[in-house]
């Protein structure tokens, strides 16, 4: 591998101060992200992948959050940076993309002016035209049709596919290295997040850029990732390459994942493999190795010791539960074959 | 009226009037949401109803149950048309339709508790004895799987999964025949979902009850449903068995919505065989003349555009509305598709 690494995060860990007590609701996640790959990150609702995702950028509310680790991009530990520092990198480093595009965009600028914002915050010595020029190329670069009258259009004027694409423009202008894109597709319909996914492919092709997909659609993470991080409670319980957790996944909370998705994909009529219980509240965290209570092959060292990551299997990957290698092979070949 | 039918809806319309001119502020166009929908729900199946946004389909559920009137048609439930119906015949007709909603949050009053949430329904239509209701609620949140000691608790003290449970034993306590399901699961975390799916499947085979399941997503459907019906800009393009359609898609709009599902196999990732749509679903305001999807559609030829094609029954019992459907090719029996 000749990629060069582009992001580094070292042990971060989001605690947030709530009335009801303390939240640990990110613990202990470290990865690399190489340019041109394509992180996915899934998990449920929070299993702490948005949290992480937002520490990226350093836009958890530091009064009422403590986040420690590091996170280093081109050599700035963002988390000790100054903040001009950080602002500088924000944007043009590493940009962020979410959910529903039409929150993300001011309802009362047009979409051209909220694009050339983007570009001459990080380009002070543009001309207004230079930047109407850059935002031009970058819509039609986004598949926007017409981009010379859609230019000066609202929000409101667009589908949200074309809102997202708008987002996609907003976040690529200043040519980053780093695309987070935090369920990019999730309130998108299935033909119009088809073109979306495309789309990302095709830019981060041109950019060379690395993105980090957080989803919790495993189909997506399937079609778009290279490399899987598995969240659950606020830990990376599994992280493995995009093939190795669709054929040989190593946690238990994988096999959960997968059973439910395959069932549902192959749709004999019988009953669908499910999870048991729910996901667990941030605040009151199960001792030991928080899927406890819902993993069918959990024993006494689960209740007591977080299990750490280590590695299992031919494929490299990585795993945090107390089962022996051989049995989590066996049983995880079972679970992608189900 | 034949007892296996559980639930008819023939030639169903909904026009909402929007925009406004003038100082009248009369109405200038109309959306047509719902255009001419039919189909028949045997008793004790599931048909499942897929679509975009914008295709009709949660539209259609208000209009089954009542709680928007049609602009023009009727729906028929164990015989009698619902469409009519007023005063007590339709307290009566709401017994034996019930619905379950997308929002486990939004859809439960947060000042009530779960027991007074399950017995309201009963309460109201005067089904149960004074007596009898804590235990009849009790029963049922079992068979929902909740711990009937939570009688007393309040909708926050419970997840979003368990919430859908006690929407699900709501729409069960006046004993229905017919539930309309409008998204049930999407609004749940996979592992959920799949709880959720199962207990629907366990409810019906236990209380022989019919569905109307409403989705965007189609693997879901794909499991529930005997029977899908696939909407596009307020109408059902293609209709028939599960199994069939699935396997076997004939409107192009079906197969590229197939098409578009990204699948979990990392394998399947280069595929050539993707469809992709260009463009979005046009405005239900000012629909495309003749077929409404020929604007994206791939096949189109003027033909689309000077007519609509009708809803027409092919060999395999699935009606399509298409001039070009994909599978006459099969069953002329060139193999081409």
């Amino acid at each position: 591998m000749t990629q060069e690494s582009v992001l580094s995060v070292q042990n971060l860990s989001v605690v947030f101060h709530t009335p009801d007590g303390d939240v640990a609701a990110v613990s202990n996640v470290s990865f690399e992200l190489r340019s041109g790959e394509t992180l996915g990150i899934v998990g449920e609702s929070g299993s702490g992948k948005s949290v992480t995702a937002a520490s990226l950028m350093r836009l958890n509310n530091s009064s009422t959050a403590t986040t420690s680790g590091s996170i280093l991009i081109s050599g700035v530990d963002v988390l000790t940076a100054e903040e001009s520092d950080v602002r500088r990198i924000r944007g043009s480093e590493i940009a962020m993309i979410f959910q529903d595009p039409l929150s993300a965009l001011n309802p009362y600028y047009t979409v051209g002016k909220q694009i050339a914002e983007a570009y001459l915050v990080h380009h002070p010595n543009a001309s207004k035209s230079d930047a109407r020029g850059v935002t031009l190329e970058m819509l039609k670069k986004v598949g926007i049709p017409n981009p010379e009258k859609r230019i000066d259009e609202y929000p409101h004027q667009f589908s949200g596919g074309m809102r997202q694409r708008i987002v996609i423009a907003i976040a690529l202008i200043n040519n980053p290295k780093v695309l987070i894109a935090d369920e990019p597709t999730t309130a998108l319909d299935v033909t119009v997040q088809a073109q979306i996914l495309d789309l990302m492919k095709e830019l981060q092709k041109e950019f060379n850029m690395a993105i980090i997909l957080i989803t919790h659609d495993l189909g997506v993470i399937a079609e778009a990732a290279q490399e899987v991080l598995v969240m659950y409670g606020g830990r990376i319980v599994e992280q493995s390459t995009v093939e190795a957790l669709f054929s040989e996944p190593t946690h238990p909370y994988a096999w959960g994942l997968l059973g439910a998705v395959n069932s549902l994909e192959l749709s004999g009529r019988g009953a669908l493999a499910t999870i048991p219980g729910s996901p667990p509240s941030l605040i009151s965290l199960p001792a030991g190795c928080s899927f406890n209570p819902r993993c069918a092959h959990s024993s006494e060292i689960c209740m007591t010791d977080v299990p750490a990551l280590r590695v299992v299997g031919s494929q490299g990957s990585v795993t945090a539960c107390h089962l022996p290698n051989d049995e989590i092979i066996s049983l995880g070949r079972k679970a992608a074959a189900r | 009226m034949s007892s296996d039918i559980a639930l008819q809806a023939i030639d169903l319309i909904k026009y909402f009037p929007t925009g406004s001119s003038g100082i009248l502020g009369r109405p200038t166009d109309l959306v047509q949401a719902v255009d001419g929908v039919s189909f028949t729900l045997p008793a004790g199946k599931t048909l499942g109803i897929v679509g975009e946004s914008g295709c009709g389909k949660s539209t259609l559920a208000r209009l089954v149950t009542r709680l928007i009137d049609p602009s023009s048609g009727s729906v028929v439930l164990d015989g009698v048309d619902i469409t009519t119906l007023s005063g007590k015949a339709l307290r009566e007709m709401r017994r034996k339709l019930q619905m379950i909603f997308q929002d486990p949050y939004s859809s439960l009053n947060p000042r009530h508790s779960i027991g007074q949430i399950i017995g309201d329904p009963m309460r109201i239509q005067g089904i149960v004895t004074k007596g009898n209701e804590k235990a009849e609620v009790q029963e049922l949140m079992q068979r929902v799987g909740l711990n009937p000691e939570h009688y007393n608790r309040y909708p926050h003290e419970f997840s979003g999964g368990q919430r859908q449970r006690i929407g699900i034993a709501r729409a069960l306590s006046l004993h229905p025949s017919v539930i309309v399901a409008d998204e049930p699961v999407s609004a749940l975390d996979v592992s959920i979902q799949a709880q959720i799916l199962n207990l629907l499947e366990n409810l019906q085979k236990d209380l022989g009850l019919s569905f109307v399941f409403i989705a965007h997503d189609l693997s879901v459907v794909r499991h529930i449903a005997d029977q899908v019906a696939v909407m596009y800009l307020g109408k059902i393009v293609e209709i028939g068995d599960s199994a069939t359609v699935y396997s076997n898609p004939s409107h192009p709009y079906t197969k590229a919505l197939l098409s578009a599902v990204p699948v979990a196999n990392p394998a399947m990732r280069h595929s050539d065989k993707r469809i992709r749509l260009v463009g979005d679903v046009p405005s239900p305001i000012d629909p495309p003349s003749g077929c409404r999807f020929r604007t994206r559609c791939w096949l189109a030829t003027d033909l689309c555009a000077a007519q609509e094609p009708p809803l027409a029954l092919d060999e395999s019992g699935r009606a399509v509305a298409c001039h070009f459907p994909l599978t006459t090719a099969v069953t002329i029996g060139n193999g081409a598709v």
